[in-house]
């Protein structure tokens, strides 16, 4: 069972993994997004998107899903922080993770954009990884990990 | 009274408090002149040297691959060139204080080889740095509140502004604030930091643009809507580079307390729809054109629907707080009338200082006060290149002359922006044996260029040596203002860095079988009245350039009629008389 990053810690996945050939999915099991489409009951349901799938289908559907990743193929691609970020900002309360080729010096920004769990490819040194996670203790602009912008904030601050 | 009492300096050489600065409304000894960090500002950046620093010895332990560390030194200003790394300092749109160009020389004397390179996006470039001693730099600049924060990489890069920002006669209100906005809202975005491609953005505050915001990714023009409220003009998918586009208005007018979440709306749809496949095709202009401008204009009304008035929404105070740190320093009440006649005078007597004062000092909206540009343009020496005891003298010169403030701006040049028309004698006797004082501002020789193939590893071919071998074909100041204001910028291949479709003349490097050639444009223009140079024809070869740029220079002169500058007769008579010129000669 690979290992991955939840909520700070480091934790085993036991959810069964992608199958994109599969033309049914256990329960519970990660869809693409086509097979999550054609799925009857969504509750319960997990689904992944890939670069050049927006969220938008999913958004009738927030309160069902359990299980949102959102795939970095390559690390520069960086659509999914946006997709992410717009999940969260309509409302997803489910697990939202991060996969694939991203690094570690990128976790603070997943973080901010409303991830909180992450598969990396390269999962050898998560506990490294965790560090990153600390890369930052201020921030400029307002995230989902702090809704006010520090324009705002300064502006308590002094009154 | 010497010139100390006369021109207060307001920075006194010591860097601002740290520890115990106020988080709202105190400023300290910059007072007026320019941004300063509080503690927030400056966690920030410290906590990025740190992590940069960590990074970078996990990549020289073989943690990080190369490809993961690309994007993580480019996004903290670090190139890999030709010969060796090259390292791009934040000047925030072009604001320094003295201290900050001491360090500068400092750093480039103890890190580099003792000098420096003004870039056209008004930062500041070291060429020689290593790669082990980069995390002290960025340290260094951090203990003088700068850094090399996304000034390079496919994110959203400095903001850029009028050089004149603050004192220009034609101002309708200074760009710096929405400047300095947008710096803090850009800097570590979580969610623009893998973008397509670069963004740039750009803000002009004045009637005549001299930030040439049409031809950035976003441009902001500062504009009164009938009532006559400020607000802000949106241009976007303007750019540069292989496929050059002027900028479309998407947005007539916008309040400024909704610049942030309009700013985040347009990179929304930009970080989203942006073409990822052919980095010749992931500027936002080349969406904007597939898109066409009203879908475009739509997709990003939409996505603001859902951003405006969210907690991105900038509210008063934060606009006024950003503008209290550029008030206007206590100037003195001057008669306008004296300092003209003191000039007059001067010129009178010294023909030398007459053609300085013309080129290099511009009007202040202040009576008896001069806006005066340095030239970085010598002949002989490399376009927008300074030395650590230039940077030095400047620094000094600032603080007697300047209150202490020095900008730099994206021909290359440095601005001392508020000086007494009554010492600018002394302060150009000053600047003359430092080698700061050609008076070319404006002028053909006073050109854009990139640093070319002699550093560049993207380069087709070398630009500094042309730049070079021009300036010494028309070393004649007289001959220069005959000629009258000409922009003659030059890249070193189609990335554009040296802005080559807007001046008037434009030169590109290219690769022709292996050899370095060079393609001419003509007819490009970055003010309001913007447009793109036209290609003249087939290159040239690079020890024909002189005699190229003559022959367009001597066409324009007989075709010209009375006081038309050489835009304006080639706006006039077209490309083709030039053509038919230039290659009857055979090159
Ligand atoms: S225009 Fe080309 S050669 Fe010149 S600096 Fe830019 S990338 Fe390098």
């Amino acid at each position: 069972m690979p290992k991955i990053i939840r909520r700070g810690v480091i934790t085993a996945d036991n959810r069964h993994g992608i199958d994109a050939d599969a033309e049914t999915t256990l329960p519970g099991q990660v869809c693409t997004l086509a097979q999550w489409l054609k799925l009857a009951d969504k509750c319960g349901s997990a689904v992944q998107l890939e670069p050049g799938q927006p969220p938008a289908p999913l958004l009738e559907h927030l309160e069902d899903i359990e299980l949102v990743v959102i795939h970095f193929p390559v690390l520069t691609d960086g659509r999914g922080f946006s997709y992410g970020r717009e999940l969260r900002e309509r409302g997803y309360l489910g697990e939202l993770r991060a996969s694939g080729h991203f690094i570690r010096d990128q976790l603070t920004y997943l973080v901010r954009c409303g991830f909180d769990a992450f598969q990396m490819a390269d999962n050898t040194d998560l506990e490294a990884a965790l560090l990153s996670l600390n890369d930052f203790s201020e921030h400029y602009q307002a995230a989902v990990d702090e809704p006010l912008p520090l324009f705002r904030r300064r502006q308590i601050a002094a009154s | 009274m010497n010139i100390q009492t006369i021109c207060r300096p307001l920075f006194s050489g010591k860097v601002a408090p740290r520890e115990g600065t106020l988080p709202w409304g105190r400023h300290g000894e910059y007072d007026g002149l320019m941004y300063v960090y509080d503690q927030y500002d400056q966690t920030i950046v410290d906590e990025r040297v740190a992590q940069f620093r960590d990074q970078t010895a996990r990549f020289l332990t073989g943690q990080i691959s190369d490809e993961a560390f690309l994007p993580l030194r480019l996004q903290n200003g670090l190139y890999v060139q030709r010969l060796a790394p090259m390292l791009r300092i934040a000047v925030p749109y072009g604001l320094m204080n003295s201290t900050q160009l001491r360090k500068l020389a400092d750093i480039s004397r103890d890190y580099d080889k003792g000098y420096a390179h003004i870039s056209t996006r008004q930062n500041v470039q070291l060429n020689w740095p290593q790669l082990e001693e980069v995390p002290d730099i960025l340290e260094e600049l951090a203990s003088v509140q700068m850094h090399a924060i996304q000034t390079s990489g496919n994110c959203i890069r400095n903001t850029t502004t009028d050089q004149f920002a603050g004192v220009a006669p034609d101002e309708l209100d200074d760009p710096r604030p929405y400047c300095e906005i947008i710096r803090q809202w850009s800097t570590l975005h979580p969610e623009f930091a893998f973008l397509p491609r670069k963004f740039k953005i750009a803000v002009c505050g004045s009637r005549q643009d001299r930030a040439a915001i049409h031809n950035h990714d976003i441009g902001l023009d500062l504009v009164t809507d009938a009532e006559n409220n400020l607000g802000l003009k949106v241009l976007v998918g303007g750019g540069l580079g292989r496929t050059p586009a002027i900028g479309a208005v998407i947005r007539e007018w916008l309040h400024p307390t909704h610049l942030l979440t309009y700013l985040e709306a347009i990179l929304r749809v930009y970080n989203q729809h942006g073409r990822r496949d052919n980095k010749y095709k992931a500027r936002i202009k080349i969406l904007v054109k597939a898109m066409g401008v009203p879908a475009f204009r739509e997709a990003v009304e939409q996505e603001w629907r859902s951003l405006k008035n969210g907690p991105t929404t900038l509210t008063q105070q934060a606009i006024d707080h950003a503008r209290s740190f550029f008030r206007a320093p206590d100037y003195a009440i001057l008669d306008s009338e004296d300092a003209r006649q003191d000039i007059q005078s001067r010129c009178m007597a010294d023909p030398i200082f007459a053609q300085w004062f013309q080129s290099n000092t511009q009007a202040h909206r202040m009576p008896g006060y001069r806006i005066v540009t340095l030239s970085l343009k010598a002949t002989g020496y490399a376009p927008g290149d300074i030395t650590a005891e230039q940077m030095e003298l400047v620094a000094e010169l600032a603080d007697r002359y300047a209150y202490g403030e020095i900008r730099s701006t994206h021909q290359q040049n440095l601005v001392l922006a508020d000086v007494r028309m009554s010492l600018l004698y002394e302060l150009w006797q000053e600047l003359q044996p430092a080698g700061l004082a050609t008076a070319n501002i404006g002028f053909l020789t006073d050109m854009i260029c990139c640093p070319g193939g002699d550093y560049c590893s993207l380069a087709n071919a070398k630009s500094i040596p042309v730049a070079e071998a021009i300036q010494s074909r028309f070393d004649s100041l007289d001959y220069l203002y005959d000629l009258g204001p000409i922009e003659l910028n030059i890249s070193g291949c189609m990335n554009a860095c040296g802005h080559h479709h807007i001046g008037h003349i434009g030169i590109l490097g290219v690769d022709k079988k292996g050899q370095e050639f060079y393609q001419v444009s003509l007819g490009g223009s970055q003010s309001k009245d913007a447009s793109l140079g036209k290609i003249l024809g087939p290159s040239f070869k690079q020890e024909d350039m002189p005699d190229i740029i003559d022959t367009i220079l001597c066409t324009y002169l007989s075709l010209r009629k009375a006081e038309e500058s050489f835009l304006e007769t080639y706006r006039r008579v077209g490309i083709n008389p030039f053509k038919e010129r230039v290659y009857a000669q055979n090159y």
